[in-house]
């Protein structure tokens, strides 16, 4: 689960870790005001208005904007970014409207740095990452100049130690430059120590700052913050619920989850209804394989109801974009007569407009059979995946 | 593959009294496994009632620990049917117990909760296969999971796989082509979990019974890379893959929570790749995993 930068903020500023004074905006008043705020109570000129979307890369796309001159002109700002379509190379084509904004005060910064923290699955710890080259996108550092990435994995006995915390700093020459270098250092692996009990407390998967800057008078400070959630935590945190902005998330997505489907919307017009993660990912590629484009990953999982199937058929039945469904089960713990009624409910409401394609093996696939033939709905069936794939590509095509 | 688990193992299934645990613990027991007891804490003096192969009546006692009922009955292999939130502690309490295997079918744990599992068993003798897992198998001598057991065949060929359904898919088709089962292997889909390709595919390599290997893979982490690594360098029997997810886009979870495309890494190519590099013969397409392992023997 993904949650704004300011959100994020917020949660450093619980756990000590440093952050510039800001303010969360959802209007050009609001930006004026905050504008006017910080500024008088940091006597410094300068404030940086930033869009909220759940994506990175905004400094690039025009969603990061340096403003010297006052209020008046945070608020001309805070006026042009609101509503814009953002659009950067996490976005996607479309972009994301920006509906919230975050006034900040400005830094003298002397320089950025990159810190993240992140499962490591190979190594089944978490990886504390740190690199002198701040502001820069993480996975271009790693594929430019990996020698430039210092990483630590904290023992879960442990949690991170100071020692770790210091390879990091002298490995980054932390304290270089700095008017008090032991200060800098100290307040480095501080935040380290923080972010790494954040981490583990708060349930993330991914948590990075990018940039972690160091001051001119050496203070260290949290410029951007970027926290992803464990989705699987979800219900030891009920806190999240109101972090969750869904106006950026997928709406049929959104509703996927809420309704315990597992939902990911495509560019193809085959919609597909699948039982189990891994045999619905290779049903999106055996239609590719034959020639078609998926519309959707869908899993009901394997102890639906006929509610569920149901309510899933129907997502499926009501994008535009399908111009033909498959719906391809193997059941084990699945029943095929309780997919077959879900499939004929679901189109009893909506209609059938578009060519179905069914193929069930496995448990009571002979009932489910015979359901889909009494109810009189238009359903080629299909004995094998290929067989299946093919058919609906053929259909679609037409 | 007498070396997990084979007719004389003793199950006994943790959350045996709810309606997973019980559903599934039935299915297991008509298929011939032997389930010996069950846990969940405060149902201990209870009596699950089930029938076996045929009919017959099975009796199995319930216990309130694991600790109870491994010394009351002799259990060494564990099948955990407890929820997410529950699931890594009962986990740590069947190692605990001395359990030898155990499997966790529970899906939804988090992952902090698997890392700090995964470091507490670290050493300990005993296996842990899962989470979000389907179980294990032998053909025809004992089911440990929630597999449709008739889709499955004694044979020579080992299965190991991320998925569940995918699995299944597998299944019907190697038996379908007269190439039945030793055992098969469902390690799950979480990104920390416990016995991973390479700790199976050892086992099928050490294993008599096992003439060649049918690996399914998916996009996600580093585990097929770290698979070919190991055939090339190891592996002595003839494996073939298939690798779901070529179309998933980057960044999005697809249902199971290991199957993410992060940072550009973890892709089904990548996966592909690697493991062709290794001499594993991937199938093109979901349609034709059993008839590319056929074409290897």
């Amino acid at each position: 689960m993904k949650i704004h930068e300011y959100q994020g903020k917020q949660i450093f500023s619980r756990y000590g870790i440093p952050i510039p004074r800001g303010v969360a905006c959802f209007s050009a008043d609001e930006a004026e005001r905050a504008a006017q705020k910080l500024i008088s109570e940091t006597n410094v000129p300068v404030v940086v208005v930033k869009a909220q979307i759940h994506a990175g890369g905004r400094g690039k796309g025009g969603g990061v904007k340096v403003v010297k001159g006052g209020p008046a002109e945070a608020r001309q700002v805070a006026e042009k970014m609101l509503g814009m379509q953002l659009i950067t190379h996490q976005t996607g084509p479309e972009g994301q409207t920006v509906r919230r904004l975050y006034v900040e005060q400005g830094l003298d910064i002397a320089r950025e740095l990159y810190l993240g923290l992140v499962v490591d699955r190979d190594k089944r710890r978490i990886a504390v990452m740190a690199s002198t080259e701040g502001g820069v996108e993480i996975e271009q550092v790693a594929a430019e100049t990996p020698e430039k990435i210092l990483t630590e994995h904290i023992d879960p006995v442990v949690g991170l130690s100071g020692f770790q915390a210091r390879n990091l700093a002298f490995g980054l020459g932390v304290g270089d430059g700095s008017p008090d270098p032991k200060a800098t250092v100290k307040q480095f692996t501080q935040t380290l120590a923080r972010l790494a009990e954040l981490f583990e407390k708060e349930d993330c998967s991914l948590c990075e700052i990018n940039p972690l800057v160091i001051t001119r008078t050496g203070e260290v400070v949290a410029l951007d913050s970027k926290i992803n959630f464990d989705s699987n935590a979800a219900a030891r945190h009920r806190e999240w619920a109101e972090l969750r902005d869904e106006a950026e998330e997928d709406p049929v997505e959104l509703e996927a989850q809420q309704a315990g489907l597992s939902y990911v919307a495509l560019d193809g017009d085959i919609g597909c209804l699948v039982n189990g993660a891994g045999l619905a990912m290779a049903t999106m590629d055996i239609i590719k394989h034959h020639g078609g484009s998926p519309a959707n990953f869908l899993d009901v999982g394997g102890g639906a109801t006929k509610e569920q199937v149901t309510k899933a058929f129907k997502m499926i039945l009501s994008s535009d974009k399908v111009r033909g469904i498959f719906v391809n089960i193997f059941g084990g713990i699945m029943r095929c007569d309780v997919i077959a009624e879900g499939v004929v409910a679901a189109t009893k409401d909506l209609g059938l407009n578009v060519p179905l394609v069914v193929r069930l093996e496995g448990t009571n696939v002979e009932q489910g059979k015979q359901i889909l033939e009494r109810s009189g709905l238009r359903i080629q069936s299909a004995d094998t995946m290929a067989d299946g794939a093919k058919k609906i590509v053929a259909s679609v095509r037409g | 593959m007498a070396i997990l688990v084979d007719k004389d193992t003793k199950v006994l299934v943790q959350g045996i009294t709810g309606s997973a645990g019980s559903f599934h613990a039935r299915q297991c027991i008509a298929y011939g496994t032997q389930v010996v007891a069950g846990c969940t804490p405060h149902r201990g003096g209870e009596t699950f009632s089930a029938e076996g192969p045929g009919g017959k009546a099975v009796t199995v006692p319930v216990f309130d620990t694991v600790a109870e009922a491994v010394a009351k009955t002799g259990a060494d292999t564990s099948c955990i049917f407890v929820p997410a939130l529950g699931a890594a502690d009962a986990i740590l309490e069947a190692f605990d117990a001395g359990c030898r295997l155990v499997v966790c079918i529970t899906e939804g744990i988090p992952v902090m909760d698997m890392i700090r599992v995964r470091r507490a068993i670290e050493g300990r003798p005993g296996r842990l296969i899962g989470p979000n897992c389907p179980g294990v198998i032998t053909p025809g001598a004992c089911k440990i999971g929630i597999m449709p057991g008739h889709i499955h065949r004694p044979g020579r060929f080992g299965v190991i796989s991320r998925s569940g359904t995918l699995t299944y898919e597998a299944v019907g088709q190697l038996t379908a082509l007269g190439m039945g089962q030793s055992t098969c292997i469902g390690i799950g889909g979480d990104p920390v979990a416990g016995m991973d390709f390479v700790d199976a595919l050892q086992l099928f390599n050490d294993d008599p019974g096992t003439e060649g290997v049918m690996l399914i893979g998916e996009i996600g982490g580093g585990a097929e890379e770290k698979a070919a690594q190991f055939i090339k360098a190891k592996m002595k029997k003839p494996v073939a893959g298939f690798i779901a997810g070529t179309t998933a886009p980057p960044g999005k979870r697809m249902g199971h929570a290991g199957a993410i495309i992060s940072g550009g890494k973890g892709t089904a190519a990548d996966k592909i790749a690697a493991l062709e590099a290794a001499g594993v013969r991937v199938a093109p397409s979901p349609a034709e995993m059993g008839k590319t392992l056929q074409s290897l023997m």
